[in-house]
Order: C-alpha cells, then sequence, then structure tokens
C-alpha cells in the first residue's frame, strides 16, 4: 500500500535506465554463476532486502499508516529518542527481561529434570521422547487459547481444582489480576516449550560418555555429587544451546500473549512485541512501531551474543570435539 | 594394606551366564593378573570388585569386610579405565585432586598429594592442562595419577594399555611395575595380553568363558600350564599343540609321524589315549642353535623341511613341516636358511606337555 506512491513515479526512469544498461551492455555477458544466482537474488532482494530496507527507512519518519504521505517526511533519530524516553516502552522491555529470565529458568531446571527421567527410563524410552515433544506439536494461539480456558476465573479448570481440593474459596482473577497473569502467562510459555530443552539435554545426556560417571563413582561420589561435579558441566553446553533458541523465541513473545491477556490488563503483561503490533496496527504509527522494532532486535541480539559466549566456553571446558 | 578374596562369584545378565562361580584370594600387597581372551568375563569380575556391576552370586571381601552391597565410594579402591575416563571439564590438576575434594580433605593437602603423585607420574608440566589437550599416553599417566593419590587399599586396572601404541605400551608397562614398588598396593589388572600379564605380575590368573583355568606365577603357568588351553594363551609365539594317540611307548600323530612319549609322562598314559601333544617354540630348534644346546635333556632329532622363516634380528622364528603342518621353532644364532632345505630339528621332549583331548587338562602330576 505504501509502496505505491513510491514507485509509481519511479517505474519510468527505472525502465529507461534499464534500457540504458542494455544498450551499453550490448557486449557484456555475465558468467554463468552470476547467471545462475540472479533468480535467488532477485528473489532475496524482493522478499528480504527492500521490506528491510523500507522498514529501517519508516523507523526515521513519522509514518502513520493512515497518512502515506507522511513515508517521506524524515525526521532522523525522533522517533528513537521518543522510544527511549518513553515509560510505556521501558515497562514493556523490562517486563520482557523479566519473563525471559523466568522462563529460561524454569524451563532449564523442568527440562533437565525431565531429560534425566527419561534418561533413565529403561523401557519405553522412544514413546516417551516422543510424548515430551507434544507441547511444541501445537500451534503457540492454540496453547495461548487453552490456557486462556485454563485461566478463567469463573470456569477454569485451574479454580475449579483449587476449589474441589478446598484450597480456596475464591475465583482467583488469573488472567484480571496483572501478577498473576505475568505468572500465568509465564506457565503457557513454560508448558509449551519445555520440551526444547528436555530434548536438548537429553541428546546431550545420551552422547555422554558413562566412563567419567563411574570414575565419579569409585571417586568417592554419592549420586548427588556426581551429578552436580560430572553430569551437568557436561550438558550445560547443550542447556546453552536451548537457551539461545529459547531466549529468541521469548524476547518475541507475541502469539500466547496476544491471545491470554493481549497486554491486558491495562498493558500489566504488555511485552515488547505486544507493544510493537499495538503501535504498528492499532495505533497506525508504522514509523515509530519499525523504530521500536529495531530497538527489540538490540535485545535478541544481546542474549544470543551472551548464550553463545556462554557455549563457547562451556564447549571449551568440557574439551567437546563439535 | 588388604586382602581381597572372591567366593563363588557369579555373574549374570538375566538368563545368560558370564562369570560362574569363580574363587580367588589375592594377597595384601599382590599384583595379580586377570588374563584371557576378549569377551571372558575380565572386566566384568574387575567391576564386581569395584562395586560398578551388582554381583549375582557369591561374595567379595575386601580386607576383612565383606563388600557386596557396599557402593563402590564406600569401598575405598581405585580403578583406572581403558579409557581413561578423565572428567573432560577439569584439569590435569583438578582431576588428580578429584576425590581428594570429594571426600573434604583440605586444601593444601589435596596440593601437596596432586604434587606428590604428578612428580612420581613427571606430570608436573601438565597439571593445569585440560585431557583433550593431552597425547593418549600422557591422558594414561593423569589416569593412573588419579588412582595413586588416593592411597586406596586396592588398585583395580581394566586394560589400562590397550589404547596406546606399541612402543608407548612397553614403556608404561615399565612404569606400571616402578609404580607398584613404590605405592607398594594390591593391584588387580585385567589385560588380553599375556605379555603383559607375564611382565607385570606376581601371580596371573587366567580366565576363560567365565572361569579361571589356571593361577599361577608367571613361570609356573608358562612351565606348567595347567590345561591345554593356557598352554595356547601363554607365551609366544604360541606352543605347538598337535593331536595325538599314545600306541605303547609313542604318541602317534594323525599323519603318520611319531615321537617317543617324553619320559615325565610315561606313568601317566595308557595305550590308546587320546592326547594333545605340546611344545614350546623354545624346545625344538635346528641342531645346534637351541636355548638349551648345551645341557643335552630327552633330545629327539628329526630331520625336517623347512617351510618358511621370520628373521627377528637375534632370532630366527623357522617354520618346519612335521605331523601335517607347521611347528614354530625358535633358532638362536641364526644362519640362512632356504624354504625346502630338510635340517635336522632337535625337540627337546624333556620340555615338552601332554594334555588329555577331551579334559585338556595336562596329564603331569
Ligand atoms: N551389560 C551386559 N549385558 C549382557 N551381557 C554383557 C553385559 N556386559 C558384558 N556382557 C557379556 O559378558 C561377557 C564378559 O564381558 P567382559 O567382562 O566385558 O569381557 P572381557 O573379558 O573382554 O573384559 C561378554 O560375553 C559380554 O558380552
Ligand atoms: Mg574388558
Amino acid at each position: 500500500m505504501f509502496a505505491r506512491p513510491l514507485s509509481a513515479p519511479a517505474d519510468q526512469s527505472s525502465g529507461m535506465l534499464f534500457f540504458i544498461c542494455l544498450d551499453d551492455m550490448k557486449n557484456w555477458k555475465p558468467s554463468a554463476p552470476t547467471l545462475l544466482l540472479l533468480p535467488a537474488i532477485i528473489v532475496l532482494a524482493a522478499v528480504v532486502i527492500v521490506p528491510l530496507a523500507l522498514s529501517l527507512y519508516s523507523s526515521f519518519t513519522p509514518f502513520r499508516l493512515t497518512k502515506p504521505e507522511t513515508f517521506y517526511v524524515f525526521i532522523g533519530f525522533r522517533n528513537y529518542l521518543n522510544i527511549l524516553t518513553d515509560r510505556d516502552f521501558w515497562v514493556a522491555f523490562g517486563r520482557t527481561v523479566l519473563l525471559l529470565t523466568v522462563a529460561l529458568n524454569l524451563e532449564m531446571m523442568l527440562g533437565l529434570g525431565l531429560a534425566m527421567l527419561v534418561e533413565k527410563a529403561t523401557r519405553g524410552q522412544r514413546l516417551l521422547r516422543t510424548l515430551m515433544m507434544f507441547p511444541m506439536m501445537f500451534s503457540p494461539i492454540l496453547v495461548g487459547f487453552q490456557f486462556k480456558f485454563m485461566f478463567n476465573d469463573n470456569i477454569g479448570l485451574v479454580n475449579n481444582a483449587l476449589q474441589s481440593l478446598g484450597l480456596t474459596d475464591q475465583a482467583i482473577p488469573w488472567l484480571i489480576e496483572g501478577h498473576l497473569a505475568f505468572i500465568a502467562i509465564t506457565v503457557a510459555e513454560v508448558w509449551s516449550s519445555t520440551s526444547v530443552f528436555a530434548i536438548l539435554i537429553l541428546a546431550g545426556l545420551l552422547a555422554m560418555p558413562k566412563e567419567p560417571i563411574e570414575a565419579a563413582r569409585v571417586d568417592g561420589c554419592t549420586p548427588w555429587q556426581t551429578f552436580r561435579y560430572v553430569t551437568l558441566p557436561f550438558v550445560m553446553p547443550f542447556a546453552y544451546i536451548a537457551m539461545t533458541i529459547r531466549s529468541l523465541d521469548v524476547a518475541r513473545a507475541y502469539d500466547i500473549v496476544k491471545i491470554m491477556t493481549d497486554g491486558g490488563p491495562a498493558g500489566r503483561t504488555e511485552l515488547l512485541w505486544t507493544l510493537v503490533g499495538r503501535t504498528a496496527y492499532s495505533d497506525a504509527r508504522m514509523g515509530l512501531a519499525n523504530a521500536m522494532a529495531y530497538f527489540s532486535i538490540l535485545l535478541s541480539i544481546l542474549f544470543t551474543v551472551y548464550f553463545f559466549r556462554k557455549l563457547a566456553a562451556a564447549r571449551n571446558q568440557i574439551g567437546a570435539e563439535w | 594394606m588388604a586382602t581381597v578374596s572372591l567366593k563363588k562369584l557369579e555373574k549374570r545378565y538375566g538368563a545368560t551366564s558370564v562369570v560362574h562361580g569363580i574363587d580367588l584370594d589375592v594377597a595384601d600387597r599382590e599384583f595379580i593378573a586377570l588374563v584371557g581372551p576378549s569377551g571372558c568375563g575380565k572386566s566384568t569380575t574387575l567391576r564386581m570388585i569395584a562395586g560398578l556391576e551388582e554381583i549375582s552370586g557369591g561374595e567379595i571381601r575386601i580386607g576383612d569386610r565383606v563388600v557386596n552391597d557396599l557402593p563402590p565410594r564406600s569401598r575405598n579402591i581405585s580403578m583406572v579405565f581403558q579409557s581413561y575416563a578423565l572428567y573432560p571439564h577439569m584439569t590435569v590438576k583438578e582431576n588428580m585432586g578429584f576425590s581428594l575434594k570429594i571426600a573434604g580433605r583440605p586444601q593444601d593437602e589435596i596440593e601437596k598429594r596432586v604434587v606428590e603423585a604428578a612428580r612420581i607420574l613427571d606430570l608436573g608440566q601438565l597439571l593445569e592442562r585440560r585431557p583433550s589437550q593431552l597425547s593418549g599416553g600422557q591422558r594414561q599417566r593423569v589416569a593412573m595419577g588419579r588412582a595413586i593419590v588416593r592411597n586406596p587399599d586396592v588398585f583395580l586396572f581394566d586394560e589400562p594399555l590397550s589404547n596406546l601404541d606399541a612402543k608407548l605400551r612397553t614403556q608404561m608397562r615399565t612404569e606400571i611395575k616402578k609404580l607398584h614398588a613404590k605405592v607398594q598396593s594390591t593391584i588387580i589388572y585385567v589385560t588380553h595380553d599375556q605379555v603383559e600379564a607375564m611382565t607385570l605380575s606376581d601371580r596371573i590368573v587366567i580366565m576363560r568363558d567365565g572361569h579361571i583355568e589356571q593361577v599361577g606365577t608367571p613361570d609356573e603357568v608358562f612351565k606348567r600350564p595347567a590345561t591345554r588351553f593356557v598352554a595356547g594363551f601363554i607365551g609366544s609365539p604360541p606352543m605347538n599343540l598337535v593331536e595325538a594317540t599314545v600306541d605303547g611307548g609313542e604318541v602317534r600323530f594323525e599323519e603318520g609321524a611319531s615321537l617317543p612319549v617324553p619320559r615325565q609322562f610315561r606313568q601317566a598314559v595308557s595305550a590308546g589315549q587320546k592326547v594333545v601333544f605340546g611344545l614350546r617354540p623354545d624346545d625344538i630348534y635346528p641342531s645346534g642353535h637351541g636355548i638349551h644346546a648345551g645341557e643335552a635333556e630327552d633330545i629327539h632329532v628329526v630331520e625336517l623341511p623347512v617351510s618358511i622363516t621370520e628373521p627377528l634380528g637375534n632370532e630366527t622364528l623357522v617354520f618346519v613341516e612335521f605331523t601335517g603342518r607347521d611347528w614354530v621353532s625358535r633358532m638362536l644364532n641364526p644362519k640362512p636358511l632356504r624354504s625346502g632345505e630338510r635340517v635336522d630339528m632337535s625337540l627337546d621332549l624333556s620340555q615338552a606337555h601332554l594334555f588329555d583331548a577331551g579334559t585338556g587338562r595336562s596329564l603331569r602330576n
């Protein structure tokens, strides 16, 4: 939609340019590799590079979807300055980091526990491994709906269970009170993605040589000490791989939150990307939203770099040959 | 510091039995080698002593304690694994000090004992390295260092040298022997290499299919093998073993050739008995080129055709055709021999062995 005013005047001139080029290059024969790569380059340019460039450019404009002409007003870094001084943005930013921290740690612990249990299973391990992957097979949107239902204060499973067990006689407003809503979202995130950790850590456990564990037992370790000093250091690189993958996931968490609370109540569960989405489409302030998005990508990059460092260190430590 | 004794020790995996009730008494400070072909149950036995494998029957004592149900950490043993089993994420120093750290020893004592072990094993330069930065031989030494810092009652070695190349293996063999002289602990050493067993141990236990075939000093198992299996297993090149039948005063081989019954067996055999005749390569040699050249014992000379020769420098292995097959003989002060050449071979029958063809037991009494 906003591409049209841009391309219409440019069409003719670029067409002319094209002919001139052809004239000039009558004798130019592109090499076979160039020719063969050209379709890929054109497609990439069309679907990745151009949109990326446009969105980056628009983050320097006050572009609103409702006022296409604003696309041509260049305002420099004003969007970015606005973000940096915007309290709502920073709150969402902080909340995203908090969700990242809480969810990743929980997933890591649960995944580790799960992986160790499955590794111990002597029969039916394949079946268990498949079962473990189940939550990943559902669309996050569906997970969102499911947990929205479960945490519903009137008809939800959670409250029903709590009341039946006599733990409470009130309808706990899971999705309505800010802190509780955050907890509910965390639970949904953790449920849907613990298996990423579990599967990767399980891979680590299965790849682990058994002799060092036996050596530790002979060296006087209790089962706990064996785990703490031998098994855990070995599987940490695998956990860091999971962390890297999941930190990108959570840093762009959108779907589950969108469905469960839509950032509510009153913005109390607003995360970076729900805020970006709202700014872009509800408020129609595309330029500002793009600026937020670019800023948020920084966060993802930071986390990725951090975990890659950890991974490299841990790999180095166990003398991994991969 | 500790004796080890096994009584009717058994191991079954489900329905299959892999160790069938073995009895063994290891004396304090003894170096004992468990030797036998691959799959005969050596590792299983060792791992049961370590407590890494549950026992299915019988009893294990270390010192005066029955340790059947004790976990490995309560047995005060050290083990060196075939694959070294170093902790990949710890430095050499941490690897060696780990057991002391777990035992809650003070840091300065750990430091002292690690440095001492490193000195014995010549690991001083490597203390800060990680296992992945070490060569096979160095890893091997670290594994031994890790075992000795603990000052255990018993050392258990499971084929510790089999991943090393031939030269290093010989070198480490000497190191282990020196180590035993220094630490003076009981050592149970598993190997499939009879040379290692012979060179290192005070006594050798020869195992086969989960049974013990013979227990004895290297000299005993070499000179007086209790069974045909031991005779064939110990010694390199292996003993010549050929089936034969006793016929009057002779052992008659299937291909028609025959030899007198060795004197030491005259009382033990009866006519018509199926036997296996055994003679070590050292006890058959081109006349004048033998080990026992000076002291004529019970020499029987046969003219035999040479099939091939394997010169080794100071000696030559000569394969001669006899009884329809090749017999290996050892020629000292070798002279060149051609294939097909007929030479006078001296057979020292005083060193010959006879085994019952059925039971495989030695007929010596
Ligand atoms: N976990 C196991 N389950 C079933 N059989 C086993 C197991 N471990 C070892 N065995 C069998 O026990 C026998 C002895 O093995 P082992 O003690 O490792 O032999 P080795 O003398 O070569 O060290 C082998 O036949 C092996 O197949
Ligand atoms: Mg073995």
